[in-house]
């Protein structure tokens, strides 16, 4: 049931465009107001949740410690997996953003006649982090439309990712393998029992919405039919980047779908699992150090309790120490 | 074994989910995988809301009136206190990348024991509740009502899981399952709905000290039973001192090695330990637990039992404190106690007195493991040793989970088990280290209604076990937690057995050549040990 609601929205967003920028003419709706409006939810939705988190405080140091702490001189100390110096921190922080660390370390376990294996578990590392680079890279190959000049690392970014000269306009190796890795991904949750068990819409929709995207892209890049006046494209994106907005005529409805579904991730982002992008830096069990042995932390809230003291402690068992023979402060 | 089935029915274990939606919350209390409920008695002792007498299988528990109030204001009050549970509400992707983690779900197949859908559990009546998506789009946004049947469940699938973190070191986001785990038990503890394991133990903790509720003289009574086995076996009399003032050091061990087998053959070890080195320590009666069960409790009960450690270490004038081997008492004397209770600046910082080793990672706590204590006399050359007594062994290292990824352990007891201990194999390597498996039995779920959960949960560990117990005769687990020592020997007898069960200073003391001594031909249970017979 996610899975078919998730994909009929995306599906009905398209056709909602078609109607709205293709039929009815409404171009500068879904060329100025709604990309604007969907930038500036994403801005002000991302920065509310991450100054929502940050302000609840960390009152523990809660480090997962997966390497050998820091303790006597000739024990060699694990200083990434169990950090106990800013550097340390820093370092497990890299690993863990730039190369999906944990994930790597996935596992798969089976019973399989009377005993238990586990086996080197890494196509969801590969997924991801396929997905993750390839999305990021084509981001950034779009900054072509909106700079004049183009930066240099654009352009070379860009040669690299046609290196394979394929096809003209040439294929860009990132746009087969991003579609590549969500298809895994969105396979790997129908296809397993536990995974499509435990998936809700909110998984299903943003994998439908960036394969939206990435198609309604190479659709318009790469098939005749739908192909777009680029030049037209890049005076919009020019007109949005120097808030000058025009909508130049006679751009094909593909490009508004594209930009349209882009439009609802941004806007989507800050209500969702997306956050994660933001929440990995700020999640306590990475970015601590083991320290909490050595350095004073000090938790904002910390409110006295009531205890038993040793005053009453003793008071409540003084005879039967006396008798035991263990030192007390008062005698009975 | 009344509830627990025969192992091979437990492995035609399943892991496919079944039909019912998840969002649906009721459960079946299958028999042997719930614990009894807390008793008013213990709630009372503790000044905890809602003491009275009540059952699970009970349609109606009793709850307070306005008990959906009360766990709103409770939610709310902890996302504004921790961080961690606000951001692990917010961020999981449900990749799946920690369901088959869990030992509870590895051995029930219980797919709300998968941490992600655990945590959905909580997740869901968050997003109801405190999310604007939630509440508009309800059920299609993940969102769940708050009713007493989620109340049930929450009692049910948060005293399933042993808070053993195994789950957060694959999450690409480091979501810690414990976290949300502790958060929902205090937010049942407001309502008056947890297990007697737990509260039974707090409340005694709280009134005696020690979680057994064994009062002063008793305490130092069954220390002096251990005294006398000490003489039987190595014909030395000790004396250890309790509630000395002016002592150097205060030692704390959890109280389950004073108490039962085969804990207390690991406190015969320290008590030996120290005599050979003549540590100039005491015991304190009031301060007799190591253990903390206010950490399954609430952090406000987890800092009230920790409080007595320094106060009692500020009583008695002593420069700094050791701790005995025990799981969760340190992971709250390394993550939580300076935060709670300290600053110790009454104390010094740990410095070794026969070795003059500063111990710099715990300067501001001042207190210090065994087994960090144990490496550094051993390396040092301070122990007089024979590993030939423990030739009759083959030893594995269970890494305990919380002094492996609560604390990052994992090199010292390896040094000091090979050192005392010529036989050693390791189980295999996604079961060790920071990969370890839980016994299945830990925050408190030791409990004996709890068995038939238990020999699931600990299944891989076990299986682990049974791996080395094959391939190289491993006949002894060795940990270093109290909680392991009482929950891994029923674990063997069922999975694996002719797998006997220690603490790692049993074995050091075993090797111990001490002065004084008389011929040992047998270990400290009193038990033969093969082939030693005039080896000396």
């Amino acid at each position: 049931m996610a899975v078919w609601y998730s994909l009929l929205l995306v599906l009905g967003m398209s056709l909602f465009v078609y109607l709205g920028a293709g039929l009815l003419g409404l171009q500068a709706i879904f060329g100025i107001v709604i990309p604007y409006a969907a930038i500036l939810v994403f801005l002000i939705g991302f920065t509310m949740r991450v100054l929502g988190w940050a302000k609840s405080p960390v009152p523990f140091r809660i480090p997962t410690t997966a390497g050998q702490q820091k303790s006597l001189d000739w024990i060699k100390p694990s200083t990434v997996d169990s950090p106990y110096t800013t550097w340390g921190v820093v370092g497990r922080m890299a690993m863990e953003i730039l190369l999906f660390r944990s994930l790597f370390r996935n596992t798969k376990a089976e019973i399989t006649e009377g005993k238990l294996a586990y086996g080197s578990n890494k196509w969801l590392w590969l997924g991801g982090i396929l997905f993750h680079y390839t999305f990021l890279t084509i981001v950034i190959r779009h900054l072509r439309f909106f700079t004049e000049p183009v930066p240099y690392f654009v352009q070379a970014l860009e040669s690299i990712d046609g290196m394979l000269q394929i096809g003209s306009p040439v294929i860009y190796q990132t746009d087969v393998i991003l579609v590549a890795a969500l298809l895994f991904l969105l396979v790997r949750r129908l296809a397993s029992p536990q995974l499509r068990y435990i998936s809700l819409p909110a998984d299903y929709f943003p994998l439908f919405l960036i394969l939206g995207i990435a198609l309604s892209g190479i659709m318009m890049r790469y098939f005749a039919i739908f192909k777009v006046d680029l030049m037209s494209v890049k005076v919009l994106a020019m007109g949005l980047a120097t808030f000058n907005p025009t909508v130049p005529e006679g751009i094909g409805v593909m490009f508004y779908i594209h930009l349209f579904l882009f439009s609802m991730l941004l806007a989507y982002f800050p209500f969702s699992k997306l956050m994660h992008l933001g929440g990995v830096f700020l999640s306590p069990t990475r970015n601590l150090p083991n320290d909490s042995r050595m350095v004073r932390h000090v938790n904002p809230w910390n409110a006295p309790v009531k205890v038993h003291s040793y005053e009453h402690y003793e008071d409540d068992f003084r005879e039967k120490m006396i008798e035991a023979d263990l030192p007390v402060e008062k005698q009975a | 074994m009344s509830q627990a089935p025969k192992p091979e029915e437990l492995l035609r274990v399943s892991h496919i989910p079944p039909k019912k939606d998840w969002m649906d919350p009721r459960v079946d209390l299958v028999p042997g995988t719930w614990g009894y409920p807390g008793k008013a008695s213990s709630l009372e002792t503790l000044g905890l809301p809602n003491p009275r007498d009540w059952n699970p299988t009970d349609e109606d528990w009793k709850l307070p009136p306005n008990w959906k109030e009360i766990i709103h204001e409770g939610l709310k009050e902890r996302l504004e206190k921790y961080r961690s549970l606000k951001v692990f509400m917010d961020i999981c992707v449900r990749c799946g990348a920690c369901a088959d983690k869990c030992h509870f779900f590895i051995g029930s197949g219980d797919p709300k024991n998968m941490p992600v859908l655990r945590a959905e559990l909580l997740r869901s009546i968050y997003r109801k509740d405190f999310t604007t998506v939630g509440r508009i789009l309800g059920a299609f946004a993940g969102g769940r009502e708050l009713t007493e049947d989620v109340i049930k469940e929450w009692f049910y699938y948060f005293h399933q899981c042993t808070e053993c973190r195994r789950c957060s070191l694959y999450c690409p986001y480091g979501i810690d399952t414990a976290e949300i785990t502790i958060v929902v038990r205090e937010l049942l503890n407001l309502i008056g709905v947890n297990i007697d394991w737990i509260l039974g133990a707090a409340a005694n903790c709280y009134r005696t000290g020690n979680h057994l509720g064994l009062e002063p003289h008793t305490f130092k009574g069954n220390i002096d039973f251990l005294v006398d086995d000490i003489e039987e076996y190595v014909g030395i009399r000790l004396n250890p001192t309790f509630n000395r003032k002016g002592a150097e050091i205060l030692f704390i061990a959890p109280s389950g090695d004073v108490f039962a087998d085969p804990g207390i053959f690991t406190y015969m070890g320290y008590l030996m330990l120290f005599e050979h080195i003549g540590l100039d320590y005491t015991i304190s009666t009031y301060a007799s637990e190591g253990g903390n069960f206010g950490l399954f409790t609430s952090q406000e009960t987890m800092k009230r039992l920790n409080s007595k450690m320094y106060a009692e270490a500020k009583r008695l004038g002593v420069k700094w404190i050791l701790g005995g081997e025990c799981g969760h008492m340190w992971r709250v004397l390394h993550q939580y106690m300076d935060t709670m209770n300290g600053p110790a600046d009454f104390l010094e910082v740990p410095k070794s007195p026969l070795t003059g080793t500063v111990f710099d990672n715990a300067k501001s706590t001042k207190m210090i493991h065994i087994v960090e204590f144990m490496a550094d006399l051993i390396h040092h050359g301070k122990l007089k040793l024979n590993p030939k007594r423990n030739d009759y062994l083959r030893t594995t290292w269970h890494d305990s989970c919380n002094v492996s990824r609560g604390m990052g352990m994992f090199e010292e007891p390896r040094y000091v088990l090979k050192s005392v201990c010529n036989n050693f194999f390791e189980m295999p390597e996604n079961t060790i280290r920071e990969q370890t498996f839980c016994c299945g039995g830990g925050t408190g779920l030791n409990a004996g209604e709890f068995e038939y959960l238990r020999m699931m949960g600990g299944m891989p560990r076990a299986f682990a076990v049974k791996h080395v117990q094959e391939k190289h005769d491993v006949n002894r687990l060795v940990n270093v937690c109290a909680l392991d020592r009482a929950i891994l020997p029923p674990l063997m007898d069922y999975w694996a057995p002719e797998v006997s069960v220690s603490g790692l200073t049993e074995l050091v003391a075993n090797a111990l050549i001490m002065e004084g001594e008389h011929d040992r031909p047998t270990d400290l249970r009193g038990e033969d040990i093969p082939g030693l017979e005039g080896d000396e």
